[in-house]
C-alpha cells in the first residue's frame, strides 16, 4: 500500500480554489499517480463558498469523497478555516491565508502554515495569483507533486497551449509562495 | 367497356377508411396523397400519425409512418427531418393533439422553422374519445365536457392557431382552408401542395389548417355539419393566407 | 489514446461521439448541463446535430423521431427531467426504437436538491411509462465505466432496438478523473435499418414504427414476443457485477456507483481489523445480477445507497432471505462517508455474532 493524500481546498468563489485543486489533480496524473477531483457545488453562480476535494494516491482510489482525517487542508478565508480546522488528520497540514485569517489555532497535533497570499499578490500586482502563491507553499511543504509538473504539462493540459504565455508570471508566484513557508518548515 | 371514374391516388392503400360518414378526414387524406403523388414524392415521404381519429394513418398511406405520442408529432418529426433532410416529412394532426396537449411542440417547431409540413384538422371537438370540448370548440358549442355549450367565462376561449403561429418568424407559409364545398376542396389542395413545395425547396416551416366537421360528435347529418362549418366555424376561423414568405425565402 | 482528466459529464458526452452518436436532444437541468453544453459545441464538428428542445417532453420525442430514422441518438437529464421523459420512453419501447438516455440522479422528490443522489434507481429500472416492459439500466461506478457504459449502451440499443438507460449519481457527472476513450466494448450485431427504420425502407416496401397495436391480441403478441425474445436474451446475457475481497468473505457490502467506492474504502478499513468482509457491486439494475447473492457463506448483505433504499429490494429478491439483508443510506443529496459505513457494519456484525 502506497501513500494516499486527501486534500481539501476551500475559500470564497473567485479565489481560485477549484483551479488550485485541478492543478494538483492534473499534476498528480502527469506524475503517474491515481487522482480524483470532486467539487462541492451549490446553486449560487458567483460569490458563494467554494471547495473541492482532491485525492492523490499510489493506489486505486476508493471513496473520492471524505469528511474527516484530511491530510492537507487549504483554507483561503475564515469560514473555510472554521469549517475545516477540526477535520485535519492528526499530523496533517493546515495552510491558512494569513492575509485574512488571524485566528489562533488551538490544535497542537497538526502542522499549521501561514501564507499571506493577498499581501504577496499585492507585491506582484495581481490578486488573481493568490491560488498559485498558496499552491507554491503547499508543494514546498508537502511535496505531493513537483512545481515543475504543475507549471509544465499540468498547466498546459488544464488551460491549453494558448495560455502558455502566463506560465512565467505563475512561476514567480509559485516561487514566492514556496519562499514564504521555508522558515516555517519544521 | 368500363370507364374509371375515380381511382385512389398512388400512395394510398386499398384499406377501407374507418372514418364516420361525412367525416372530412377521407377528403384531406386524399388531397395529401394526390399532392405527394403529383410532386413525385410517394417513395420519399414520411408521415406521422397523431393521437386522435387519424391514429390509423399508417393503414391508409403507403409511406414510411410512425405513431407519435399525443401532441408530440412536431418534436418527433423534427428528429426525423434532422436525420433525413431530403425526405418529405408531414405531420397530420387534429385540434386536441396540436392545439391543446401539443401546443408547446407546435409553437417551438414553427419557431425553429423546421423544414416540415403540418396538416392541421380543426373540427372543434375531440372525435375519437367521444365528443369532449376541444381547444377550438366554438363559444356556445356543445360538447360532452361542456354540455350546456362552451361558456368562455368557465371554459376559456378557443385558440386560433394560424393567427398565433403567424406571429412567429419561423414559419414561411401558413394558410387556413376548408373542404366544405368543391371550390374549397380545390383551394385546400392548392394550399397543401404549396406547403409541400415550400418544404421541398427547403424554404422553411409550412402549415395548412383545414376547417373540418365531425357530424357524429356534433350530432348532425353530414350536410348539416358542412352548413355549420360555413355558418359558424369559418366566421370564427376565417379562411385565407396568414403568412406567405415563399417568394422572399427563395 | 492517452489518459485525460475530464469532468464526468463531459467525458460522457465525448463517449457518445466516440460511440457513434450524431444526434442529441436535451433540455438544461443541473447536474448534467455539461453534457448538452459539450455536445452543442462538439457535435457539429463531426457533422452531428444538437437541438436544445423546448422541454424534456419534446426532447425525448425528438429522440424518438431520430432513433426511428436509424440514427444513433442520445438525451440526458436529471431526476425531475427523467420524470418528464417517461411517456416518450414508453413509445421508444413499443416502437422498438434504439436510444440512449443518461440519467444523472439528484435528490428528490420534486425539485429536491441539485446534489448527487441514487434515489432514481427505481425510476430508471421501472420507469413511469405504461405497459408491460423492462428497461435495461447500466450502473457505472466511476467516470471510466460511465464512458464505457455509454459506448456499450449504443451497441445494446441498436442490437435490441430498445432504449437503454445509463444511470449515474450526480457526483459521477461533477467530479474529474483520468479517463481513456479507446477501451474496447463488445460490438453487437444490429438489424439492418432497411428492415425497420423510417426513410430507410427498400424501394416498393414501407417501414412502420408502431405506437398503437391493431387490436388486443396484436398488443399481447408484441409483448410476448418482447418478453420471450429480447428481454429473455438480455436477462441471460446482460447482467453485470464486480466482486472485491469476496473470496473468504462472511459479510458483503453491496452498492453501486459512487456509493460502491465509499463502501470499498470501508471494506479495506474493516479488513485491517480482521473482519472478513467484501463488496458486491451490481453494474446493471435490469437485468439485476442474482448470482453473487446466492453465496451461502454470507451471513449479512449490508446494502448502501444514496437513497432511502431502492436497490435493497432487488438484493432481498436475489438472495431470497429478507433476514440476511440490512440497509443504511443517506439521501436528498447527502453523501455518506466511509466512517458511517464502518460504524454501521460493525453494529450489524456485532449484533449478528
Amino acid at each position: 500500500m502506497g501513500k494516499t493524500y486527501k486534500i481539501s481546498c476551500a475559500g470564497f468563489g473567485g479565489q481560485g480554489v477549484m483551479t488550485m485543486g485541478e492543478l494538483i489533480t492534473f499534476a498528480g496524473m502527469e506524475e503517474g499517480k491515481e487522482v480524483a477531483w470532486v467539487p462541492s457545488y451549490g446553486p449560487e453562480m458567483r460569490g458563494g463558498t467554494a471547495n473541492c476535494s482532491v485525492t492523490v494516491s499510489d493506489d486505486p482510489i476508493g471513496s473520492p469523497v471524505f469528511e474527516n482525517n484530511i491530510d492537507i487542508v487549504i483554507a483561503m478565508n475564515v469560514p473555510s478555516y472554521l469549517k475545516y480546522v477540526d477535520k485535519v488528520a492528526p499530523g496533517g497540514c493546515l495552510f491558512l491565508n494569513s492575509s485574512i485569517i488571524n485566528e489562533e489555532v488551538k490544535r497542537t497535533d497538526i502542522n499549521v502554515y501561514r501564507v499571506p497570499v493577498n499581501d504577496i499578490a499585492d507585491e506582484l500586482g495581481n490578486q488573481k495569483l493568490v491560488n498559485i502563491i498558496m499552491l507554491g507553499a503547499v508543494v514546498e511543504v508537502t511535496k505531493i507533486v513537483s512545481p515543475e509538473t504543475i507549471l509544465g504539462s499540468a498547466f498546459i493540459k488544464l488551460f491549453g497551449e494558448a495560455k502558455k504565455k502566463l506560465i512565467p508570471a505563475n512561476t514567480v508566484a509559485l516561487g514566492k509562495g514556496a519562499d514564504s513557508v521555508k522558515d516555517q518548515i519544521k | 367497356m368500363s370507364t374509371v371514374l375515380f381511382k385512389k391516388p398512388e400512395g394510398m392503400s386499398d384499406r377501407k377508411l374507418h372514418y364516420c360518414p361525412g367525416c372530412a378526414h377521407g377528403i384531406v387524406h386524399r388531397l395529401v396523397a394526390e399532392c405527394v403523388a403529383e410532386l413525385g414524392q410517394v417513395d420519399n415521404t414520411i408521415i406521422t400519425a397523431p393521437v386522435g381519429c387519424s391514429v390509423f394513418i399508417p393503414n391508409y398511406f403507403n409511406y414510411d409512418t410512425i405513431h407519435c405520442a399525443h401532441g408530440r408529432a412536431p418534436a418527433t418529426a423534427t428528429g426525423i427531418k434532422r436525420v433525413h433532410p431530403d425526405k418529405l416529412v408531414i405531420t397530420y394532426q387534429g385540434d386536441g393533439d396540436l392545439a391543446s396537449i401539443g401546443t408547446a411542440e407546435i409553437i417551438h417547431c414553427a419557431a425553429r422553422g423546421e423544414k416540415i409540413t403540418t396538416v392541421f384538422i380543426n373540427n372543434g371537438i375531440y372525435g375519437m374519445t367521444g365528443g369532449q370540448m376541444a381547444p377550438t370548440t366554438l363559444p356556445g358549442m356543445k360538447a360532452t365536457t361542456c354540455q350546456s355549450g362552451r361558456d368562455v367565462k368557465v371554459n376559456g376561449n378557443p385558440i386560433r392557431v394560424c393567427e398565433m403561429l403567424a406571429t412567429l418568424d419561423g414559419p414561411v407559409y401558413i394558410e387556413r382552408v376548408s373542404v366544405d364545398s368543391a371550390p374549397n376542396v380545390i383551394k385546400a389542395k392548392k394550399a397543401i401542395k404549396k406547403a409541400l413545395e415550400c418544404q421541398m425547396k427547403g424554404l422553411g416551416y409550412s402549415f395548412v389548417e383545414v376547417v373540418s366537421s365531425c357530424p357524429t360528435n356534433w350530432g348532425m347529418t353530414p350536410v348539416k355539419a358542412m352548413e355549420f362549418v360555413r355558418e359558424s366555424m369559418i366566421p370564427y376561423y376565417p379562411l385565407g393566407v396568414y403568412k406567405d414568405l415563399t417568394e422572399e425565402a427563395k | 489514446m492517452a489518459k485525460v482528466i475530464m469532468k464526468g459529464n463531459e467525458a460522457i458526452a465525448k463517449a457518445a461521439i466516440v460511440g457513434g452518436c450524431r444526434y442529441f436532444m436535451g433540455y438544461p437541468i443541473t447536474p448534467q448541463n455539461e453534457v448538452p453544453e459539450y455536445l452543442s459545441r462538439e457535435l457539429p464538428k463531426v457533422g452531428g446535430t444538437f437541438i436544445q428542445a423546448e422541454s424534456e417532453v419534446a426532447a425525448i420525442n425528438m429522440v424518438y423521431g431520430a432513433g426511428a430514422s436509424g440514427a444513433r441518438v442520445m438525451t440526458s437529464s436529471s431526476s425531475p427531467g427523467i420524470a418528464l421523459k417517461q411517456e416518450g420512453i414508453g413509445y421508444l419501447i413499443h416502437g422498438e426504437v434504439p436510444a440512449v438516455i443518461v440519467s444523472m440522479m439528484r435528490g428528490g422528490p420534486a425539485l429536491g436538491t441539485i446534489q448527487p443522489a441514487q434515489s432514481d434507481y427505481l425510476q430508471a429500472k421501472y420507469g413511469g411509462s405504461n405497459g408491460d416492459k423492462h428497461l435495461p439500466v447500466l450502473l457505472p461506478g466511476n467516470i471510466q465505466e460511465a464512458v464505457d457504459a455509454v459506448k456499450y449502451a449504443f451497441e445494446m440499443a441498436d442490437h435490441y432496438r430498445h432504449p437503454v438507460i445509463v444511470c449515474c449519481d450526480g457526483l459521477i457527472g461533477q467530479m474529474m478523473e483520468p479517463v481513456e476513450f479507446d477501451h474496447p466494448v463488445e460490438v453487437k450485431s444490429k438489424p439492418d435499418p432497411a428492415d425497420w427504420a423510417l426513410g430507410c425502407s427498400r424501394p416498393g416496401e414501407r417501414n412502420f414504427i408502431y405506437g398503437i397495436s391493431d387490436d388486443a391480441p396484436d398488443c399481447e403478441r408484441r409483448n410476448i414476443r418482447n418478453f420471450e425474445g429480447k428481454y429473455a436474451e438480455m436477462a441471460a446475457t446482460e447482467a453485470r457485477y464486480e466482486e472485491f475481497m469476496m473470496d473468504d468473505a462472511e459479510y458483503a457490502m453491496v452498492g453501486y456507483g459512487t456509493t460502491s467506492r465509499i463502501l470499498r474504502t470501508a471494506v479495506m478499513e474493516l479488513r485491517k481489523e480482521g473482519i472478513k468482509i467484501g463488496l458486491i457491486r451490481p453494474k446493471t439494475a435490469w437485468p439485476f445480477p442474482e448470482a453473487p447473492f446466492q453465496n451461502k457463506n454470507i451471513k449479512k448483505f449490508i446494502v448502501g445507497e444514496m437513497s432511502m433504499g431502492q436497490m435493497v429490494d432487488d438484493v432481498i429478491l436475489a438472495c431470497g432471505d429478507k433476514t440476511k439483508v440490512t440497509f443504511y443510506g443517506r439521501c436528498g443529496g447527502v453523501i455518506p462517508t466511509p466512517e458511517e459505513y464502518i460504524d454501521y457494519a460493525k453494529k450489524v456484525i456485532g449484533g449478528a455474532e
